[in-house]
C-alpha cells in the first residue's frame, strides 16, 4: 500500500508548465515581440483614451469631415473620408501580403517570400506617402502642432477663420487640442510604419542572402509579421477615432 | 538535452499548429474588406449622402463594434493568436482589461472637467 503511494509521489510530472519543454511551444523572441506589442497597445490606448478625455472635456469639438475632404490631385474639397479609405485599403492590402510572405516561409520558398515582402514593403511607402500628403494638406490650412488656423488673430476673426471645421459651437482650444493630438498620434503611428518598413527591408535582405534559407527557419519574418499587422492594427482604432466619429 | 530539443521543436514545429493556408487569408480579407466598406457605407451614405441617421452616440457605438470585429479578425488570423496555446491566449490580452478600466476612468474624468471647467469664472488679481 504505501509503496504504492511513495511510486506515485515518485512520478515524474510531465505537464507543460512542469519544467524541460516550452509550455507554449513557442519560440522566445516570437513571445518577447509578443509582450512588446501588448505593451506598445498600452502606449497607443493611452493617447487615444486622451483624445477622448479632452473631446468630453471640451463643450464642442472639430468635425473631422470638415477637416479632411480633399483627395490630392482630384478634389479640393467635398470628399471626406475618400482618401483616408484609400490609405487604410493600402494598409490592410499590405497586412494580407505580410501573411502571404509569412505562409511561403512555412513553404520554405525563398522566392515567394521575396516577392511578398516587396510588395508588403511598397504598401507600407505608398501609406507613409499618403500620410505625408495628409499632413501637407493639414499644415497649408493652419494645422499644426500648437497652432490651428486661427492662430495669431483676434476676437470675430478667430470664429471666422474656424468656422469652416465646426458643424456645432466653434471654440479655439478645441480646434487646438484636435491638432495637437492628430499630429501626435497620427506622428507616433507613422513612426511605427517607418521602423515597420525599415524592418521589413532588413527582413528581406536577409532573405535575398539566404539567411532563412541556410538555418532552414524564416520565423524572423514571422516575427516581423506581427509588428506589422499590429502597425495595421492601431490604424484601424486611429481611422475610426479621428475620421469617423 | 531534452530540453534542448524541446525547444528545437517550438522553433520548426510551426508547420504542425494548423491555422491558415492561402484560401483562409483571402477570407480573411473580404472580411476585412468588407467591415471597413460597411463603414464607409454608413459614413457616406446613410450619414452624408442620404441624411438617414445622425452622427451621435448610437452611431458611435457601432463604429466601435465594427472596429473591434476588424481588430479581432487581425489579431485572431492575421497575427495567429487564435492558434496559440491558450494559455498563451490569457496571457496576452488579460493585461487588457486595464485598458477598459482606464477608459472608464477618464472618459468620466473629462466628463467631470467639462462642467468644471466652464461653471466659474477667471477673476483678474490686479
Amino acid at each position: 500500500m504505501s509503496t504504492t503511494t511513495v511510486s506515485q509521489l515518485d512520478k515524474v510530472k510531465d505537464g507543460p508548465w512542469n519544467g524541460g519543454r516550452s509550455p507554449w511551444n513557442l519560440e522566445y523572441g516570437k513571445i518577447m515581440m509578443w509582450f512588446f506589442l501588448v505593451s506598445d497597445t498600452f502606449t497607443f490606448s493611452a493617447f487615444l483614451i486622451m483624445y477622448g478625455a479632452q473631446k468630453f472635456a471640451q463643450p464642442t469639438w472639430i468635425d473631422a469631415d470638415k477637416v479632411f475632404q480633399s483627395i490630392p490631385g482630384i478634389a479640393e474639397s467635398g470628399q471626406p473620408l475618400v482618401f483616408v479609405g484609400i490609405m487604410t485599403f493600402i494598409l490592410i492590402m499590405s497586412s494580407v501580403t505580410m501573411v502571404l510572405a509569412v505562409d511561403a516561409g512555412h513553404r520554405n520558398k525563398k522566392n515567394e517570400v521575396v516577392k511578398w515582402m516587396l510588395w508588403t514593403i511598397l504598401g507600407g511607402l505608398c501609406f507613409l506617402g499618403c500620410q505625408a500628403i495628409e499632413w501637407t494638406h493639414l499644415h497649408h490650412q493652419g494645422f499644426w502642432f500648437g497652432r490651428n488656423p486661427a492662430t495669431g488673430l483676434e476676437g470675430e476673426a478667430v470664429a471666422e477663420a474656424l468656422a469652416p471645421y465646426f458643424t456645432k459651437d466653434i471654440a479655439y482650444t478645441a480646434a487646438l487640442q484636435f491638432a495637437n493630438m492628430f499630429f501626435t498620434i497620427t506622428g507616433f503611428h507613422g513612426f511605427h510604419v517607418s521602423i515597420g518598413v525599415l524592418l521589413n527591408i532588413i527582413v528581406l535582405c536577409k532573405t535575398l542572402n539566404n539567411t532563412f534559407q541556410k538555418s532552414g527557419s524564416y520565423l524572423m519574418v514571422e516575427k516581423v509579421g506581427l509588428y506589422w499587422h499590429f502597425v495595421d492594427l492601431v490604424w484601424v482604432f486611429v481611422f475610426t477615432f479621428f475620421y469617423l466619429i | 538535452m531534452s530540453h534542448h530539443n524541446e525547444n528545437i521543436a517550438a522553433v520548426h514545429g510551426h508547420e504542425e499548429h494548423g491555422g491558415m493556408d492561402k484560401k483562409g487569408i483571402w477570407r480573411v480579407f473580404f472580411v476585412l474588406l468588407a467591415l471597413t466598406a460597411l463603414e464607409f457605407l454608413i459614413a457616406l451614405g446613410f450619414v452624408h449622402h442620404w441624411g438617414i441617421i445622425e452622427k451621435g452616440m448610437f452611431l458611435n457605438v457601432v463604429y466601435i463594434v465594427l472596429t473591434l470585429a476588424k481588430a479581432y479578425y487581425i489579431v485572431a488570423y492575421f497575427m495567429h493568436l487564435k492558434f496559440e496555446k491558450s494559455s498563451f491566449i490569457v496571457c496576452c490580452s488579460v493585461g487588457l482589461l486595464f485598458i477598459v478600466y482606464f477608459i472608464i476612468l477618464l472618459l468620466i474624468e473629462g466628463d467631470f472637467l467639462l462642467d468644471a471647467f466652464q461653471s466659474h469664472p477667471v477673476f483678474p488679481n490686479n
